[in-house]
């Protein structure tokens, strides 16, 4: 009886939504088509995750990756841009790896006002809904990320770079 | 979404460059507070605290509503734009990855397909 048809695979591209969603918490969302053994496996398997997490339109170089997915373990990311006089250095521990559903991390780089990122993958008829949860120590931490316009995952110094992709992304 | 974000940019260049303005803005990140409560805090005169909350309220960086005899300040509504541009830019690069990653699960599911099949033969 059920006329819709939203189960069929579509193959429009899938929405990324952010909200922040309390004074200290942002909540990123998105669904891949594939079930989350995979999407884990592309997440946690350093080779593949290098593949996608510099997206190639932001013109940054990753220099070098280092992560141990053990509780406890730790990563290390290291940038470079044209636009940056240094590279720049992001790191912290994992304190949850449970494979295919969820993985808990510290983001150190930034001393004590960094937050803690949880992913959890979600497996639905064969899609996984991703949902990363960056919980900041205090309001005033999440604010001073906001001001200071760094997006969490790249430093102020590229905050220019930020402007220009939104702005070639309003023109797109 | 770039034009609003420069529209009245000099009002809040100006507006910032002052640092009792800046310490005003930070406080109003934690709560809301009275002229009295600021002028209180930043030791100073109400006519001088009065005179700052106008530069901020003018650029649009706070607003103020007087209930009774009291006047209260909060962050004005330029200040939650910049909070939607800057999660905006957030979401971009989020989206960015995910594109990408998009594309590692499809070539995953491939070869999952295709090394099934070479099991079954």
């Amino acid at each position: 009886m059920d006329a819709r048809k939203e189960i069929e695979p579509t193959p429009m591209k899938n929405r990324t939504t952010v909200e922040r969603k309390s004074e200290r918490e942002l909540v990123t969302t998105r669904t891949f088509n594939g079930p989350a053994r995979i999407v884990f496996q592309a997440w946690t398997t350093p080779e593949l995750f290098q593949r996608w997490w510099v997206p190639k339109s932001f013109g940054l170089t990753l220099l070098s990756y280092e992560a141990d997915f053990r509780v406890g373990g730790r990563y290390r990311l290291v940038f470079s841009h044209p636009a940056a006089p240094e590279p720049v250095a992001f790191f912290g521990t994992y304190l949850e790896v449970t494979p295919h559903s969820r993985l808990v991390w510290t983001n150190e780089e930034g001393g004590e006002s960094g937050q803690v990122t949880t992913v959890t993958f979600e497996e639905r008829g064969g899609q996984t809904l991703l949902v990363v949860r960056d919980l900041y120590p205090s309001k005033e931490a999440l604010d001073e990320a906001i001001a200071s316009g760094a997006t969490g995952a790249l430093p102020e110094q590229f905050e220019q770079l930020d402007e220009i992709l939104v702005s070639l992304g309003a023109s797109a | 979404m770039v034009q609003y974000a420069w529209a009245g940019f000099d009002d809040s260049f100006a507006a910032l460059s002052d640092a009792t303005r800046r310490g005003v803005l930070e406080q109003l990140g934690r709560a809301d507070a009275s002229i009295t409560d600021l002028a209180e805090k930043f030791h100073m005169t109400l006519t001088g605290m009065k005179k700052h909350v106008g530069v901020l309220e003018q650029a649009g960086l706070v607003t103020t509503e007087k209930v009774g005899r009291v006047r209260t300040c909060k962050l004005g509504r330029r200040r939650l734009e910049e909070e939607m541009a800057w999660i905006e830019r957030y979401r971009q690069l989020w989206d960015a990855r995910f594109d990408e990653l998009d594309k590692v699960v499809e070539e995953l599911k491939q070869k999952e397909k295709a090394d099934g099949r070479k099991k079954r033969d």
